[in-house]
């Protein structure tokens, strides 16, 4: 259940994120590209969070339930999907890092046999996460090989969020036990191939890799940053302050 | 009197749906789209399989909602189940559909799913679904809807939309 928590968070809380650019992006277009990816991850979040909640038969729990009435501590996202937008540039850079990030994971879930249910939802996401990494990717390039004002500034959105990446990489007990039962990736070995995806667009990008520091994780455990409560607050008020409202 | 034997409701269900249209592109059936996967008959009743094109189209419960009224009208038990493997693909709609894509002036996905180029459309060419000309250009990967980009025409200066390969 934490395996499957981990993954309709990340999209949940991303879908969000994006969802928030509506109306507010520099292009028409773009608004609709961000929002089209959002509703992507949401009907990503529908699946994986309806199949986590049916795990346990004694407290079944609907994908709504879980996505409007958990707390912020019990979200499992990882922390770099619930940073906030900033510019149009840190919007782009978030969703590069997690985009190659999230297509190796569902490469690796939709081929595996320990979770037929999962496979299946994954299966589906692969087609869609493939289509956001192109466009991630292309903006990467389009921005950092662009003029001096957008390469200096998606290459400091790149160095903003790199703290973030170890979280996805900081293999736990949850991780360690779905590798072993086959379920999830060896985030060892999707660190490795990570690596040659986003060092490939970032040398088209001319950009510089970020060094690895001190890395920020948390999300995993339901620690956040502070940038989750507000968002959190916003998204739940309607269910919370009229529960069961439909419309 | 109706014949309620299984095979008869099935075939009835079947031909019933065909009636029953994307809400998107009304135009085309769920039949023609590929959604509608499956009519059986289980446990007493008809079940109707469909699945989503995109996880989050807002369309699939619509359609949903259409089959299961269709299919009530001959069969009052009849359910719909939604799968999502095999993930739905381009390459399950019908060449007809594709035809009628280009005469309501949507440019139809392009060769096969399969190929991950067609998948963004990079170095590929979306003939224009209006005056046909090859000289195109994609304005934005994304649509009015998941399942559609946006291209513009050189030649007619047309704006138009393509059906993503997927």
């Amino acid at each position: 259940m934490h395996a499957l928590l981990r993954l309709g968070d990340d999209a949940l809380v991303l879908a969000q994120r994006l969802g928030e650019w509506c109306g507010h992006a520099p292009a028409l277009e773009e608004d609709i590209a961000l929002t089209n990816i959002a509703l992507d991850l949401i009907g990503q979040t529908q699946s994986y969070l309806t199949l986590a909640g049916s795990l346990d038969p004694d407290a079944p729990k609907t994908d709504d339930e879980l996505a409007f009435l958990r707390s912020e501590s019990e979200f499992k996202n990882l922390l770099l999907v619930e940073q906030s937008n900033g510019h149009f540039g840190d919007t782009i850079a978030r969703q590069f890092l997690f985009d190659q990030y999230a297509l190796l994971r569902a490469e690796h879930l939709a081929q595996q046999t320990f979770d037929l249910d999962a496979a299946a939802i994954a299966a589906k996401a692969v087609k869609e996460i493939r289509y956001h990494a192109a466009h991630s990717s292309k903006w990467i390039i389009r921005l950092g090989d662009g003029t001096s004002e957008s390469h200096s500034r998606i290459q400091k959105s790149i160095d903003d969020l790199w703290a973030f990446t170890g979280e996805m990489f900081a293999a736990d007990d949850v991780d360690i036990a779905g590798s072993i039962a086959g379920l999830l990736p060896d985030l060892s070995a999707l660190k490795t191939q990570w690596d040659v995806e986003i060092d490939r667009v970032l040398v088209e990008a001319t950009l510089i890799r970020p060094k690895d520091g001190a890395m920020k994780t948390g999300g995993r455990t339901g620690v956040h940053t502070e940038e989750l409560g507000t968002m959190l607050a916003e998204m739940q008020i309607l269910p919370r302050t009229h529960p069961g409202a439909s419309w | 009197m109706i014949d309620r034997s299984p095979s008869s409701l099935v075939k009835a269900v079947s031909r019933q749906l065909q009636d029953v249209m994307d809400p998107e592109l009304t135009f085309l059936s769920v039949t023609d789209m590929g959604i509608l996967r499956d009519v059986k008959f289980e446990n007493g009743h008809i079940v109707c399989v469909i699945t989503p094109t995109y996880s989050g189209c807002p369309a699939t419960e619509v359609i949903s909602e259409d089959v299961l009224k269709a299919a009530r009208e001959i069969d009052p038990d009849a359910e719909v189940e939604v799968v999502l493997s095999p993930a739905w693909t381009t390459d399950w709609i019908s060449l007809e559909a594709r035809e009628k894509m280009t005469a309501n002036g949507i440019a139809p996905p392009e060769g096969s799913s399969h190929d991950k180029a067609f998948l963004t459309g990079d170095g590929h060419t979306i003939p224009c679904p209006i005056c046909k000309s090859k000289e195109t250009k994609l304005i934005s990967p994304f649509g009015s809807t998941p399942c559609k980009a946006s291209f513009t025409c050189n030649a007619c200066l047309e704006p138009f939309e393509h059906f993503k390969c997927f």
